[in-house]
């Protein structure tokens, strides 16, 4: 009979070996997990410890209010402002052109474009964040700067006029993926009722849709920003290697991933304070990052619009 | 308003007075409008590959791809850059995928609701929010140095494996979700345990999912050059690596510093690299595509 | 399809005593009572006062009965009365869902399962199930009969096993030209014999069955039908269903389950399926048969 091919049916057998096998492969898994879970706090804790040192040397007072910063000279200033300064205007710059790009382009997938139409735009458009970064800080510094400098008299070949707008070309996917996912999960049934009261396509989306996904557009502008913040290779190719605290786009900055790429460059010996300085540098970026990233989930998490 | 309300419908209707032709138009114009923003930024990737390609064809030989670089743009070549890419990519899926994979099976099969599964979930996707550079710092502080490894390609590997890993995780997670619930209750229902289920069922149906992700993590990490070079990739190197312990440089780097040089040679040189870059990303993103359409079109073996 | 009564039906104590359960044939004595435990003299799976919670929900409560060897017991009630939570109580598939809580016992051949010290595992190989929806590997044919008998450890020749699983699952002729064919090629009634023969492979004890027929149409539904009469004679098979009709052509009990105004289901009379049709003790039973309501 067949039974007698099968181990015996016994209900009160526990098979150990296969009770530990279990549990070591449960082991194993949550232990890949945690490697996942626990990279912020690595990074976190990578970051600290060099900060630390680097403020046991410099005030933390200098660190936030000088306007120099010259580490790598004799005379040394270690002001971070020029170089928040240059990372905030090369991000502006960028969301001026981000912004109305990616959300007119949001609404256009979202509302007005075909099926067809959209099935290939909107993939068109990811592939612009598909392309190395250093690709487009070759654009920049190779192609667009000398269009900027025919058309604006005493542009530099190092500027964050140039950066700026390669940068907020390569960020509108992100800005119009997200708002795009944002009016998507508006319910039709509000579009409906605007159709209904006799609403042209214009206005239902720009005055019932669009509002709706306020939450989601918001965050969105908001991770923009973190990720302009975060960019590294444009404004390292294209912007500049000056620390210089302005706020002309005309002239050569150097940004705070910049900086940090350009002592890596070197040949800065570790532990020194130049070294340090990297890692200060480091800990301010990851701090304004993480701290956008975070508002801008409470922003979607408080504001969401909830439909029933 | 002086005039008395009139209290009928049709006497009220003068108050409604839209400009039926403003209205229309306006849908009209914004079409044009989105569709110029979509045009313009595309335009500028579409602008921006000619110019390369244009600019980068003309170098673009065998002696390019097969030479070291050099201090003369017409003997310098991306040799280097290419094993170091190869080499470091391979390493960095080596360890990211199997690590994104349990990783992702832990969350999706095995983790119960609770602080420590939102805490882990949040903390992967908040990585992604993270500036590439700073990965870079990470891997310095600990790979480089703490665990004594070097500016070698092995640390180089295993900073971008992090980077990717949240990359893969989010995949595979999503594959495995998409496999329905019936097949797991079909397979437990037989008296097999859930590592059974998992390894015989659920993961080889999940397969072209977790290979989009990897492909998707691997076009990350070819085109990432901030991290690398904290880590001390150089940026020029006259040899290809020989042993994981190596130093190393990667094709956006070599680029990177042939953009940085004054003379317009090397601009073209980098521009035949960007060439070799995107189709090398191009033909990988490809086969993606493919393997999805294969995926959503049915699993029957 | 009538059967000839046969006393491998049942077992050797009361041998010759005890008849064919078949509706056309007079009840043997014993007293009806809601859990007709005393009438059954050897159950193979006896429920003992069975709550279940999800969450805070209390959906099964205070539920006994006792099941029948080698017979096919029927579950019956409206949408939402229990009797799919309680069917998948007997082989904890209800582990699987997080927030579940069990009290009570369910002892299978005197062994309670819920103790702590059986494995779930060991429970679900002795106890297979069919699901509503049929659910092929999306393997070959071969492969999905294989599977169960290679992962619960089957030492003999595998061609042969599944040749004889997909003969007692009445498939064998449809397929045997080709086993390598996927399973989710099959029509949807051809797809559920498949998962019938799969979980017979792995020579179980008890077969449960969660709706096996609803997703068919009626005649792939009739043969699963003529199918579960012929398995009754090697298997213990508890089928829960919503169609009367069919609990009545093919169970030799039948247990009726119904959800009381506090929304926890439990059980309202249980008896041989002939009295149960015929003769409904209680009322909401006879209103339920009558299609009053459900």
């Amino acid at each position: 009979m067949a039974a007698d091919l099968f181990p015996e049916h016994n209900l009160y057998r526990r098979n150990r070996a296969r009770d530990l096998r279990e549990r070591a492969i449960a082991g194993v898994l949550l232990a890949a997990a945690l490697v996942g879970g626990l990279t912020t706090l690595g990074i976190i804790v990578a970051l600290a410890d060099d900060t630390f040192r680097f403020f046991s040397q410099v005030s933390i007072v200098e660190y936030l209010t000088s306007t120099q910063w010259t580490p790598l000279f004799s005379v040394q200033h270690f002001g971070i402002w020029p170089l928040v300064t240059a990372t905030v205007l090369t991000s502006a710059i960028a969301l001026v052109i981000a912004v109305p790009l990616g959300l007119i382009s949001a609404i256009y997938l979202s509302e007005f474009a075909p099926s067809r139409a959209r099935s290939i735009l909107k993939p068109a458009l990811e592939v612009l964040a598909g392309v190395p970064t250093v690709v487009y800080g070759f654009f920049a510094l190779i192609v667009v700067t000398p269009v900027l400098q025919r058309l604006i008299p005493g542009m530099s070949a190092f500027n964050s006029l140039s950066a700026g707008l390669v940068m907020g070309v390569m960020i509108v996917p992100l800005v119009s993926s997200l708002s795009e996912d944002a009016m998507s999960s508006v319910p039709d049934s509000l579009r409906e009722a605007a159709y209904g009261l006799g609403g042209t396509k214009f206005e239902v989306a720009t005055r019932v849709v669009f509002p709706a996904a306020t939450s989601g557009i918001v965050a969105s502008v908001i991770l923009a920003l973190s990720r302009a913040f975060g960019e590294t290779m444009v404004v390292a190719i294209a912007a500049g290697q000056n620390p210089t605290f302005t706020l002309d786009p005309t002239v050569p900055v150097m940004t705070m991933t910049s900086y940090i790429v350009q002592v890596s460059l070197g040949d800065t010996p570790y532990g020194s304070l130049s070294y340090l300085t990297i890692f200060a540098v480091g800990t301010t970026l990851f701090v304004m990052t993480f701290a956008m990233n975070v508002i801008s989930h409470w922003v979607v998490r408080r504001f969401r619009e909830v439909y029933d | 308003m002086a005039a008395e309300q009139p209290t009928t419908a049709a006497g009220r209707a003068h108050l409604f007075r839209p400009n039926q032709v403003l209205r229309g138009s306006l849908g009209g114009i914004f079409i044009v409008l989105g569709l110029a923003s979509i045009v313009l930024a595309l335009g500028m990737l579409v602008y921006l590959v000619l110019d390369v390609v244009l600019r980068g064809a003309p170098w673009l030989d065998w002696q390019f791809l097969t030479s070291f670089d050099s201090r003369f743009p017409a003997r310098a070549g991306i040799l280097a850059a290419l094993a170091g890419t190869g080499l470091m990519m391979a390493m960095t899926l080596a360890l990211a995928l199997p690590i994104g994979v349990m990783a992702a099976i832990y969350l999706e099969e095995y983790a119960r609701e609770s602080w420590l599964k939102s805490f882990i979930q949040i903390n992967i996707s908040n990585l992604a929010g993270v500036p590439s550079i700073i990965y870079g710092l990470l891997g310095l502080t600990i790979f480089v140095r703490q665990l004594g490894l070097g500016r070698s390609i092995l640390a180089g590997a295993m900073t971008m494996a992090l980077l990717v890993l949240p990359v893969i995780v989010v995949a595979t997670q999503e594959a495995l979700r998409a496999v329905p619930s019936s097949i797991r209750d079909a397979s437990l229902a037989l008296g097999a345990t859930k590592s059974q289920t998992i390894w015989h069922h659920v993961l080889p149906q999940a397969v072209p999912g977790i290979l989009t992700g990897n492909i998707l993590a691997a076009s990350r990490a070819i085109g990432e050059t901030a991290p690398l070079v904290t880590i001390g990739a150089l940026t020029f190197v006259p040899f290809t690596p020989q042993s994981i312990m190596d130093r190393f440089t990667v094709l956006p780097i070599q680029i990177f510093n042939w953009t940085s040089k004054p003379q317009a040679e090397f601009h073209d040189l980098a521009a035949a690299g960007i060439v070799v870059l995107l189709a090398v990303l191009l033909t990988m993103n490809s086969i993606a595509i493919v393997l999805r359409q294969r995926a959503g079109g049915g699993r029957r073996r | 399809m009538v059967r000839v009564s046969d006393t491998s039906a049942t077992d050797g104590v009361l041998g010759g005593l005890m008849p064919d359960l078949r509706p056309s044939i007079s009840s043997p004595r014993g007293v009806d009572r809601p859990d007709g435990r005393d009438e059954i003299v050897d159950p193979v799976i006896e429920v003992d006062h069975l709550d279940l919670w999800y969450g805070r929900k209390h959906a099964v409560g205070d539920v006994s009965l006792s099941f029948a060897r080698k017979q096919v017991t029927a579950l019956i009630g409206p949408s939402g009365c229990g009797k799919s939570t309680l069917l998948r109580c007997i082989n904890r598939m209800n582990d699987l869902i997080p927030g579940v809580r069990v009290q009570g016992a369910i002892r299978v051949d005197g062994a309670n399962i819920y103790d702590r010290s059986i494995d779930p595992v060991e429970v679900r190989r002795t106890i297979g199930m069919v699901f509503q929806k049929p659910n092929p590997f999306p393997k070959s044919i071969y492969e999905n009969v294989a599977f169960g008998a290679r992962i619960n450890g089957y030492r003999g020749n595998m061609d042969e096993l599944v040749e004889r699983a997909l003969r007692q699952a009445a498939l064998w002729d449809e397929v045997k030209g080709d086993l390598k064919k996927s399973g989710l090629a099959l029509s949807g009634g051809q797809q559920q014999r498949l998962c019938i023969a799969r979980t017979i492979a792995v020579n179980p004890d008890i077969v449960l069955m969660d709706e096996p027929t609803s997703a068919l149409d009626p005649i792939a539904s009739q043969r699963i039908e003529d199918l579960i009469r012929e398995l009754a004679e090697e298997f213990t098979i508890v089928i829960v269903t919503h169609n009367l009709q069919q609990a009545a052509r093919v169970s030799d009990r039948t247990a009726f389950m119904l959800a009381s105004e506090d929304g926890v289901g439990r059980l309202v009379e249980y008896g041989r399926t002939d009295e149960f049709f015929t003769n409904p003790k209680d009322d909401r039973t006879e209103a339920y048969i009558t299609g009053r309501f459900g």
